[in-house]
């Protein structure tokens, strides 16, 4: 078990020994967002905005303007939230070469309550021209995205949590923007994950399996740009699609599927995720059985959507 | 000191401008005539004689840059790049036509010589900052210029950057305030009230310098002092919007508004050129 922002904290840190290009900025934040590790060995590369997240923004766009390879870092809900304008104008319409890292994404924040848990920020970054949008399983694939970020020029929105989750990936692997993957196989049904829900999905796919119903279980980390190929592919060999995640129902990853899904492959879908409502305190692991975001959920899930399969030609 | 020749120099240079404004805005008949014509001396003075920067060389990583935070004075930078070499003086003509790469508000991906995406107020200066930033971490000797509205330190994003400039001590940064007084909505100090505007400033810590945006052997001796300071500066620049042009100037009216055929004819003969 391993926090996605501390496996963030470290590949920053591993980067910026690497490439002098790197620096890092947050807002009061940096103990929390894990940047603060960067900040103690490259003090010169690092800038605290302060709590001023719009400025911040503002700041990693003239860096990037300036040639440099900008981290930003803040809570999801002030990232995609407070600077969204920001991040509009000053990152996404000029293609600005910056990466917004937003840290305690979701429920699982906890304790601090609704107005601390982003449960749009996806929905909102997904809708911008130009963005690229991440949200990784697990530490070695936050890593693994970071160090994909790192190399990719232009502006990426990537979404980390708080708490520490299980490992699905290994330390080796790979992230590749634009790409999903298949660590299950399956034909009766399809569980998308995003972020920590995909660990679930892989519980999921184990009780639906003893009880005759084999699942195929894919993880979307990059939910913008989607797998599409992958996902079509999927609904046409399963013919029944559940999503996951710790975020709306609206306009995230379930949102993402049934879009391509419509155009591409219609088939029966079922979301897993907040139903269109804020969270409020409470320890994350109740939080999470609290709004139905558990194995036994995507399994109950699951085995609607099948029962809604059409009747194979 | 600037010579006499060259202060002559400056001020015909900003009066072809000044047409150059007007007859782009007459020909797309849309976009910002009043805070084009108060940041034009302003601006003749920066990209003719105080920065360092080469149209044939824009990727040259030791020039000065400026950004215009205060975005809908477009047409102003547009006149001053093309006079410059960043691109044919015909092409300003095409002002916000589609396809055109003159966007209505400035766009560093489709302009040459465009450093930043603005237009939405209050985002310029931060980028500003982060650009002064770069210019530290790479060692460049390299100035950064910003120039604002004063209707924009309405935006609390302002203060947020002049709180970091400030902060990190950005003496090769350059604030420059086009204080025409008017914004859409009528007289600045009717709308919102930004003053004072110099001791709100100072108080951040920054160096303020007060002078005339019409003189501009006074914005050029502002300049050369803000270059001369330890902290980063601001010249807080009185002017008149819709400067040059006696029926547009100090009228709200004239903010987003293009010169009808009239009105041009009048404007180029107040400004002594044939239309």
């Amino acid at each position: 078990m391993i926090a996605t922002r501390d496996a963030y904290g470290q590949a920053l840190l591993e980067l910026g020994r690497q490439n002098p290009k790197i620096v890092a900025l947050d807002a009061d934040l940096s103990g929390s967002t894990k940047t603060a590790q960067f900040a103690r060995e490259f003090p010169e590369r690092f800038f605290n905005a302060g709590i001023a997240e719009a400025n911040m923004v503002g700041m990693a766009a003239g860096l990037a303007a300036g040639g440099l390879i900008p981290f930003a870092s803040t809570f999801a809900v002030f990232a995609a939230g407070r600077a969204f304008e920001q991040i509009r104008q000053s990152l996404a319409y000029p293609r600005m070469n910056v990466k917004v890292v937003a840290t305690h994404g979701g429920i699982t924040v906890g304790e601090d309550g609704g107005s601390h848990q982003s449960v749009e920020d996806l929905a909102i970054m997904r809708s911008l021209p130009n963005m690229t949008v991440l949200c990784p399983a697990d530490g070695p694939e936050t890593a693994a995205a970071i160090r994909a970020v790192a190399a990719y020029d232009g502006p990426v929105y990537v979404r980390l949590g708080r708490g520490k989750v299980p490992v699905v990936f290994p330390s080796d692997c790979n992230f590749e923007i634009g790409r999903g993957v298949t660590l299950r196989d399956g034909d009766a049904v399809t569980l998308i994950g995003t972020g920590l829900l995909t660990a679930m999905a892989l519980d999921a796919a184990e009780i639906l399996a003893a009880r005759g119903i084999q699942a195929r279980v894919l993880h979307m980390g990059s939910i913008k740009p989607l797998d599409t190929e992958l996902l079509l592919k999927a609904a046409r060999e399963t013919g029944a699609i559940v999503t996951a995640e710790e975020h709306s129902i609206i306009g995230g990853l379930g949102g993402a599927v049934c879009e391509a899904l419509a155009e591409g492959a219609p088939a029966p879908v079922e979301r897993v995720g907040m139903r269109d409502v804020f969270g409020q305190s409470g320890p994350a692991g109740k939080l999470l059985e609290h709004y139905g975001l558990t194995p036994a959920s995507l399994v109950a899930a699951a085995e609607r959507v099948v029962a809604r399969k059409r009747p194979s030609a | 000191m600037l010579s006499q020749q060259t202060v002559q120099k400056l001020e015909q240079t900003a009066r072809e401008l000044r047409v150059d404004i007007l007859k782009m805005l007459h020909q797309s008949q849309s976009g910002h005539t009043g805070g084009s014509l108060s940041a034009i001396d302003i601006m003749t003075v920066l990209f003719f004689h105080q920065m360092k920067h080469d149209a044939a060389r824009r990727d040259w990583a030791e020039r000065d840059r400026f950004v215009l935070s205060k975005g809908h004075a477009a047409p102003a930078l547009y006149a001053c790049l093309s006079r410059a070499g960043y691109f044919p003086q015909e092409d300003l003509a095409t002002l916000r036509q589609l396809g055109s790469h003159l966007q209505g508000h400035p766009d560093m991906r489709k302009t040459p010589g465009v450093e930043v995406c603005t237009g939405s107020l209050g985002q310029g200066l931060s980028q500003a900052v982060g650009l002064a930033l770069a210019n530290r971490v790479a060692g460049r000797d390299s100035r950064v210029y910003a120039l604002l509205g004063d209707g924009e330190l309405q935006e609390g994003q302002i203060w947020e950057a002049v709180m970091s400039a400030a902060h990190y001590k950005l003496s090769n940064l350059c604030i420059l305030v086009d204080c025409n007084g008017l914004q859409i909505d009528g007289f600045t100090e009717d709308v919102m009230n930004v003053g004072p505007v110099a001791a709100k400033f100072a108080a951040f810590n920054l160096h303020v310098i007060e002078t005339d945006g019409h003189d501009v052997a006074a914005v050029a001796q502002a300049l050369a002092a803000a270059q001369a300071s330890d902290r980063p500066s601001v010249i807080v620049a009185r002017t008149v919007k819709g400067k040059g042009v006696s029926i547009f100037e100090n009228k709200a009216k004239y903010h987003g508004v293009a010169p009808s055929d009239e009105e041009l004819k009048l404007a180029l003969e107040g400004l002594g050129a044939a239309s």
